[in-house]
C-alpha cells in the first residue's frame, strides 16, 4: 500500500487568526478516510489545501507522493484530472442539463466519439444510481439528494483515482445518506478509489470509514481506526463520540 | 507510459482479442473509433486482458462495444475487479437497450418558443393586476408602506444617477446646438437655435435621456438584486415569515423612481439647456444674457411641463419592468443574466413606446 497523500506540518493564518499549526496526516491508497472536527476547526479550509483551492501559510503537501509546491503546470493539470472534488452543495453548473455537466470533463479533456462520452454519461448515472431521464434535466429540477448524486457522477466523469468529499451526506435522510454510503464503499471497490472526507455523519463514520483525523485546537489530536480515536480523552472526542446515545451503538466497536 | 491498444486475432474456430497497455478514459480516445468498425459476424470471441495495465469504466465501456457483434464472449486473464467492473456496465448497456427517451423536435421547439412569449404577456398583464390590486390595499393600510426603503432607493436610483445624467444631459446640449447652429447660420437664423434646442430639450431630449441612463442603471440593478434575492431563497423566507415581498421590494422601488424621475429629469433639462448655452457662446459668441432672454420669449411653460409629466410614467415603466424580470428569475444562474438583459431592452423599449404616445397625443390635443 503507498501513500496517496501526506499532509506534513501544515500552519495556515488569515490575518492573525490561526487555523492550523501543525497538522499532520497520511492517506493510505484505498482507504476511506474521514476528517472530523467542531465547526470552525479548519475541516474545510485544509480540503481547500489539499485541492489547491488554497496554499497554507507553510507546510507540506503531497499528492501521489509529489510535493504539490514544486509541481509543473502540466503536472497540475494531470493531477487535476486524477482527482474528484465532491463539493457540500453539488456545485452543478446550473445552466448546463445534467448530461452537459458530466460530459464537460469528457468532452474538454479527451477526444472521444460523441456517441461514446453519450454512452459513458449513460454509465455514470447508472452507477450513482439515477434514473437516465434525469439526464435531461437542470439541476433546479433535481431533489437534494439526486444532486448530491449527479454531481457524484460528474466527479467520477473521468475516472478519477482519488476523491475528496466534502460533507457527502449532509442533506440527505438518513435512509437516503446510508445508501450514499453504500455507493462510496461499492465505488471504491469497483474503481480502486482513494477517498477523503468531511463529514459529521456518525453513521458514515462507523459504517464505511477505515481511518479518520479529528481537528480541535488546530491541529489533529486524534487519528487511525475509530477504535484508536475512541481512545483519546481529548475534550471534543469525549463530546463527540462518549455521550449516552453513542455508547449504546459503539459497544461493537 | 506504454502504448495502449488492441490486435485481434481469427483463427477458424473463433476470434480473439487481445488488449495491452492502459484503457482509461484518456487513453482509449486514440483507437475509439476504430472499435465501431469490428464487426465478428455473430461468431464466439474471447477477450485476453493480460496485458492491460489499467481499466476504468470508460475502458470496460468500450470492450461490451467490442463484444457487440459477436455471438458470445469470454474475457480472459482478468482480475477480479475487472470482472466486477465489466459486469456493472453490461448490466447499464443491457438497460440501455430498453429505454428511450424523446427530445424535443424544431416544430415542437418553435411551438414552445410561440406559446412561451404569449405566457410572457399574459404574466406581464398579471402582474400589473397584481400590483394594481395591491396598491389600493396599500392606500386603505398605509402602515404598510415601507417608507425607509424607498427613501433608500431614491438615494441609489436617483441621487447616485445626478452625475452620470448631468453628464449625458450635458452633452447632449452641446451636440443639439452645435449641429443645430450649423444649420441655422446658413439662412441667416442663428438666433433660431435658441427656439430649437431648448424646446427640444425640456420636451423631448430630456424626459428621454434621462428615462434611458435610469433604465440602464436602476431596472438592471432591480433585476437582478431580486433575481439574486429568489435564486437564494430569500424570498421565500420573506414570505414564511409573513412579509409581503411586495411591499418590501416592488412598491418601494417604484413609488422611489416615480418620485425621483421628475426631479432627475429637471436637473437633465437644466444641465442640457446649459451645454447649449455654452455650446453656442462658443460657435457664434451670443452671451449668456441673451440666451435666457431669448429663452423667456420662446420657451412656453407648457414644453418644460409636457417633459416632466412624462417623468412618473418612465419611470414607473423602467421600476416595473425591473421588478417584474427579477421574479421571473428561475433557479439557474444564467437566468439572471437573461433577465437583466431582457429588463434593460424591455424597459428602454417601452418607454420609447410611452414617449411616441405622448408625442401623438399633445399634439393631438394641440399642446
Amino acid at each position: 500500500m503507498s501513500q496517496v497523500i501526506k499532509v506534513e506540518n501544515i500552519i495556515t493564518k488569515f490575518g492573525s487568526k490561526l487555523v492550523h499549526s501543525g497538522v499532520n496526516l497520511e492517506v493510505e491508497q484505498n482507504e476511506i478516510y474521514a476528517v472530523l472536527g467542531e465547526s470552525g476547526s479548519g475541516k474545510s479550509v485544509l480540503l481547500k489545501e489539499m485541492t489547491m483551492l488554497l496554499k497554507p501559510t507553510s507546510g507540506d503537501i503531497y499528492l501521489f507522493g509529489k510535493n504539490i509546491r514544486d509541481l509543473s503546470r502540466a503536472e497540475v493539470a494531470e493531477l487535476k484530472q486524477n482527482w474528484g472534488v465532491l463539493f457540500q452543495f453539488g456545485a452543478l453548473f446550473t445552466s448546463l442539463s445534467i448530461e452537459n455537466n458530466i460530459a464537460l470533463l469528457l468532452k474538454e479533456y479527451t477526444r472521444l466519439s460523441k456517441k461514446m462520452i453519450h454512452y459513458i454519461v449513460d454509465a455514470k448515472l447508472e452507477m450513482v444510481g439515477l434514473d437516465r431521464s434525469v439526464k435531461y434535466l437542470y439541476p433546479h429540477e433535481l431533489s437534494g439528494g439526486m444532486i448530491k448524486r449527479a454531481s457524484l457522477a460528474r466527479t467520477l466523469a473521468l475516472d478519477p483515482k482519488l476523491l475528496f468529499l466534502d460533507e457527502p451526506t449532509s442533506g440527505l435522510d438518513p435512509v437516503g445518506a446510508r445508501g450514499f454510503d453504500e455507493l462510496i464503499v461499492n465505488l471504491r471497490d469497483i474503481l480502486d478509489l482513494t477517498i477523503v472526507m468531511i463529514t459529521h455523519d456518525l453513521d458514515t463514520i462507523h459504517n464505511i470509514v477505515d481511518r479518520l483525523s479529528i481537528l480541535a485546537d488546530h491541529k489533529v489530536v486524534a487519528s487511525g481506526t475509530l477504535h484508536d480515536v475512541l481512545q483519546s480523552h481529548h475534550p471534543f472526542v469525549e463530546k463527540f463520540f462518549k455521550n449516552e446515545y453513542l455508547n449504546k451503538r459503539l459497544k461493537s466497536v | 507510459m506504454k502504448e495502449s491498444g488492441y490486435r485481434v486475432e481469427k483463427s477458424s474456430r473463433k476470434s480473439t482479442v487481445y488488449c495491452y497497455g492502459s484503457w482509461r478514459v484518456t487513453t482509449i480516445d486514440k483507437f475509439e473509433k476504430s472499435v465501431y468498425s469490428l464487426d465478428f459476424k455473430n461468431r464466439d470471441i474471447e477477450i485476453d486482458l493480460s496485458q492491460v495495465s489499467e481499466l476504468d469504466t470508460s475502458g470496460a465501456l468500450l470492450l461490451t462495444m467490442i463484444a457487440k457483434s459477436a455471438k458470445s464472449v469470454t474475457y480472459l486473464n482478468l482480475s477480479k475487479k475487472q470482472d466486477k467492473l465489466i459486469h456493472i456496465i453490461e448490466e447499464s448497456v443491457a438497460q440501455r437497450a430498453t429505454a428511450q427517451y424523446k427530445r424535443r423536435g424544431q416544430i415542437d421547439h418553435l411551438s414552445f418558443k410561440f406559446f412561451s412569449s404569449l405566457l410572457y404577456v399574459k404574466e406581464f398583464i398579471a402582474f400589473l393586476g397584481e400590483l394594481f390590486i395591491k396598491s389600493i390595499r396599500l392606500i386603505t393600510k398605509p402602515k404598510n408602506f415601507r417608507f425607509k426603503e424607498s427613501v433608500y432607493f431614491i438615494q441609489t436610483s436617483g441621487i447616485n444617477a445626478l452625475p452620470i445624467i448631468g453628464m449625458t444631459a450635458f452633452l447632449v446640449g452641446v451636440v443639439i446646438a452645435y449641429q443645430t447652429i450649423v444649420q441655422l447660420t446658413k439662412f441667416g437664423a442663428d438666433i433660431f437655435v435658441v427656439d430649437t434646442s431648448t424646446i427640444a430639450i425640456a420636451r423631448e431630449l430630456g424626459p428621454m435621456i434621462t428615462a434611458i441612463v435610469v433604465a440602464g442603471r436602476s431596472a438592471s440593478s432591480y433585476t437582478a438584486e431580486i433575481g439574486a434575492m429568489k435564486l437564494t431563497e430569500e424570498l421565500d423566507a420573506m414570505k414564511t415569515m409573513g412579509f409581503m415581498p411586495f411591499y418590501f421590494l416592488v412598491i418601494p422601488r417604484i413609488i422611489a423612481l416615480v418620485i425621483a424621475l421628475p426631479l432627475l429629469i429637471f436637473f437633465s433639462d437644466m444641465v442640457g439647456i446649459l451645454g447649449a448655452m455654452v455650446a453656442t457662446k462658443a460657435q457664434i459668441g451670443l452671451s449668456f444674457e441673451i440666451f435666457i432672454q431669448r429663452i423667456y420669449e420662446v420657451l412656453a411653460l407648457k414644453h418644460y411641463i409636457i417633459g416632466i409629466v412624462k417623468g412618473p410614467f418612465f419611470a414607473f415603466i423602467i421600476a416595473f419592468v425591473g421588478v417584474f424580470h427579477g421574479l421571473k428569475v428561475s433557479q439557474d444562474t444564467e437566468s439572471i443574466g437573461k433577465e437583466t438583459t431582457q429588463s434593460v431592452v424591455n424597459a428602454i423599449f417601452l418607454v420609447i413606446v410611452c414617449d411616441a404616445l405622448f408625442s401623438v397625443v399633445f399634439t393631438e390635443l394641440g399642446i
